[in-house]
């Protein structure tokens, strides 16, 4: 007893130990990770900050760039970069204004219709950066830096930050971000970024109010989705669980209900693992009870015969282990298996 | 309640197993109309086969079912178990009309059919940009660097074997994008919560703490100030992550989640676990992490996931996710089966830490009562709360509001529009209201 539980204490302590060491961690795992070579860093750290630190060098005109774009990039969005058509427009909304005050000045209209990449880009490292390792959408990272250069000299030109005949390399692109139209548009002066870094409040800017009794509110609702949008999402009733307090709404189409409300031809091989009847027959093979194709080639066309040897049971066709009746087996069911074992057990 | 003890064999009006046509339009005007059209979609086969109306009971008790009768499955009939096949409502969804690819799209999670706090890793909602892919763990690769040579002592690379021998840490957390609730930061635009607010899961994630590997590779304590992840796949996501967070043992190099790996879909076999902070800088297929002393400006801080201020200033950087919660039963779209008992439940989450409490009010905001939280209550992880109400059968205005642990309360819509405008996209964290009308059915409304 005292023997064991000195062993216990012992492994306690050691334990402990461990423990210890584990908090502090190591500077090294021994065996874990090895030193990047330079030719895999240099492989893989292909991120552009806005100071451009990572840029490579290289240019690429605005004309070359025309070219480059209506053959990889106009497909998705637009000869003009202006095209909703599959993600949202990268161009318009800018004015030469913009472009002197570094403020998008259509980000204060309310009632302007969405909002460009180049309304909000603030860094044109941004720009550089994302072409240069997500596009062309299905090809990404094959555009060469001279391209990438390009092509955004042809967005840029769209904007009106860069002329028809301009360049964009990586002795001008410091230059050509002060016409960045949304350059001085940004602010880190919040609460939501965890740390000191970028200087922002602490202090949450909105706040709820803890009131309990009598708050001064005026329960009326202001907005609803209305009855003609209910079914834009689908039809709710197939989207809620069909036990519980609640079921989903039914916002199908007529037509679709009458649809839905047919019922449902199983395939056979359903009903096989429904009513077990796997525990005993394989498709292929004997195992407790003889393999379906077996019994098909035996009984080719005679469903009728087959359906009532499974509804009354059998015993001494196939070996010694009888065949219990299927009591429980619904007609219907029973009739498909049936015909499908007469029609050979095809899976 | 009203005419629940003339069915024997139930005290409270019941699925639609029990009830027969004839019942159901001998129901009292009043019930009719919502159980017909709750009803309407029960299966036919469902009605045909089982609903009879016994005098001496429940026919679900006086003949026995077929399992009762008969013999059941076998084991390993399925290799990997899946769920009830009454259960195929409960699916991730696209909203559509949202986006016109579905490699740069969005699922969401249906958190109106979800119980507890974790979300099955099935129905996590998927947010990608350029595509999922099944990666080769064997092939995968992390590198940590830094953005000039003084950095780090050293450059390093891990394969996967290696960061699954490093001590391990698993915890439970929620991971919401920052476009969550995003629709409906103007009007109501979407029907069910699912669609409001299912960029929302949570997990238990496995994984290495990041500052572990960092030390590893001696980064310069002094003048690191950023970390940028980067992922494999084609758009090599990247976001800035804030040093305070990696300083604390918070983020995490994970490849587990609810005790199995990563989900393809979820960044098999690695992604960053950024505690609080919005989904997008969870980068899934992790394959680089670089120590800096700038931040990156990527595009998702830089053109997305920006918030546009009343002044016409966006907001760059807005990671934490702040303290929200939203009502799942009930919810919008659904139709309440009577009047009587329910369990309003939902649920709570905070980017700054632990739930504190939750108010529930049934009259709009007039009123509100303490929910009961159900344990655990977990930092930066979904809290499930819950609170009973009787329903009498009349309008109910149901909402929740959360407070978590730093004192911050959940605003109203109101209260965030007066500061952050209409016009933004991201990090809607207002107070949702379901209109419970008459008829038993639950809108999404907003109120002024």
């Amino acid at each position: 007893m005292s023997k064991s539980r000195n062993a216990l204490l012992a492994l306690t302590l050691v334990c402990g130990v461990a423990f210890a060491q584990s908090d502090k961690f190591p500077a090294a795992f021994p065996g874990i990770g090895r030193t990047a070579t330079p030719a895999e860093v240099k492989a893989w750290d292909i991120d552009v900050r806005p100071d451009f630190k990572g840029l490579p060098p290289g240019r690429g005109t605005v004309a070359q760039g025309e070219t480059l774009w209506e053959a990889k990039c106009a497909g998705c969005h637009g000869s003009f970069g202006e095209s909703n058509e599959v993600f949202m427009p990268l161009i318009g909304g800018t004015t030469k204004d913009d472009i002197k005050t570094g403020h998008v000045a259509r980000l204060l209209d309310p009632s302007f219709p969405g909002r460009t990449t180049m309304m909000k880009v603030s860094h044109l490292s941004t720009l550089w950066d994302y072409i240069h390792r997500a596009m062309p959408w299905t090809a990404p990272k094959s555009l060469k830096p001279d391209e990438v250069y390009a092509v955004t000299a042809y967005l840029l030109s769209l904007a009106d930050v860069l002329p028809p005949d301009g360049e964009l390399s990586d002795k001008n692109i410091a230059q050509v971000q002060e016409r960045l139209p949304n350059r001085n548009g940004k602010t880190w002066a919040h609460s939501m970024w965890p740390g000191p870094e970028f200087k922002g409040t602490t202090q949450p800017d909105v706040q709820g109010s803890a009131c309990m009794k009598n708050c001064a509110v005026e329960p009326k609702v202001s907005s609803l989705l209305p009855d003609y949008a209910m079914d834009a999402s689908g039809n709710l009733a197939q989207q809620q669980r069909l036990v519980g307090p609640q079921r989903g709404l039914d916002t199908s189409p007529k037509t679709a209900k009458q649809a839905a409300a047919a019922p449902a031809v199983k395939p056979v091989s359903d009903l096989l693992k429904q009513h077990a009847c796997f525990a005993c027959h394989q498709i292929d093979t004997k195992v407790v009870g003889p393999a379906f194709k077996d019994v098909a080639a035996k009984y080719a066309g005679q469903a009728d015969h087959l359906a009532a040897k499974i509804r009354s049971g059998s015993s001494g066709v196939w070996g010694p282990i009888p065949m219990p009746a299927q009591t429980a087996l619904p007609d219907a069911d029973l009739k498909a298996i049936a015909a499908w074992l007469a029609a050979g057990a095809k899976p | 309640m009203t005419d629940s003890t003339s069915s024997p064999g139930r005290l409270l009006p019941a699925p639609e197993h029990l009830l027969s046509r004839e019942q159901m339009a001998a129901a009292p005007d009043a019930r009719r109309g919502f159980l017909r059209r709750a009803f309407a979609t029960a299966s036919a086969a469902m009605l045909a086969g089982t609903a009879r109306a016994e005098p001496d009971g429940d026919a679900n008790i006086l003949e026995l079912p077929q399992h009762s009768l008969a013999l059941g499955q076998p084991v390993a009939l399925e290799g990997y178990g899946k769920p009830s096949r009454f259960e195929t409502n409960l699916q991730r969804r696209q909203s559509p009309g949202l986006t016109q690819t579905r490699q740069a799209s969005v699922s969401f999670a249906p958190l109106q059919g979800l119980f507890g706090i974790v979300t099955p890793s099935g129905l996590h909602f998927e947010r990608h940009h350029q595509g999922w892919w099944d990666i080769d763990p064997s092939k995968h690769r992390l590198m940590v660097n830094g953005s000039d040579e003084k950095m780090l002592k050293r450059p390093m690379v891990f394969t996967m074997d290696e960061l699954m021998r490093l001590p391990s840490v698993s915890r439970f957390h929620f991971i919401e994008c920052g476009a969550n609730t995003g629709m409906e930061w103007g009007n109501v635009a979407v029907p069910t919560v699912q669609y409001t607010h299912g960029m929302l899961s949570c997990s238990e994630f496995t994984g290495v703490r990041l500052i572990d590997v960092l030390e590893m590779c001696g980064f310069d304590k002094k003048r690191a100030r950023f970390v940028l992840a980067e992922g494999a796949d084609g758009s090599s996501m990247t976001r800035t992550i804030p040093m305070e967070l990696i300083t604390n043992g918070d983020v995490l190099l994970a490849y587990g989640q609810n005790g199995e790996m990563l989900r393809p879909e979820n960044g098999y076999p690695l992604r960053l676990v950024v505690p609080g902070v919005q989904g997008v800088s969870w980068v899934k297929y992790l394959r680089r992490i670089e120590v800096g002393d700038q931040p990156y400006a990527t595009k998702d801080e830089d053109v997305h996931y920006v918030d546009l201020m009343p002044d016409g200033q966006h907001r760059q950087y807005t990671s934490i996710q702040e303290v929200k919660s939203v009502v799942t039963t009930p919810s919008g779209g659904q139709m309440l089966l009577d009047k009587g008992y329910y369990a309003i439940s939902g649920l709570a989450w905070s980017g700054r830490g632990r739930i504190k409490r939750v108010d529930v009010s049934v009259d709009g905001g007039r009123n509100w009562r303490e929910a009961t939280l159900q344990t655990p209550v977990m930092d930066r992880c979904l809290t499930r709360f819950s609170l009973p109400w009787v329903w009498d059968g009349k309008p109910a205005l149901v909402m929740s509001r959360a407070t978590d642990d730093t004192g911050q309360v959940q605003p109203t819509n109101a209260a965030l529009r007066k500061v952050r405008g209409r016009r933004s996209i991201y990090h809607n964290n207002s107070i949702q209201t379901w209109l419970v009308q008459e008829n038993g059915e639950v809108r999404n409304v907003q109120v002024s």
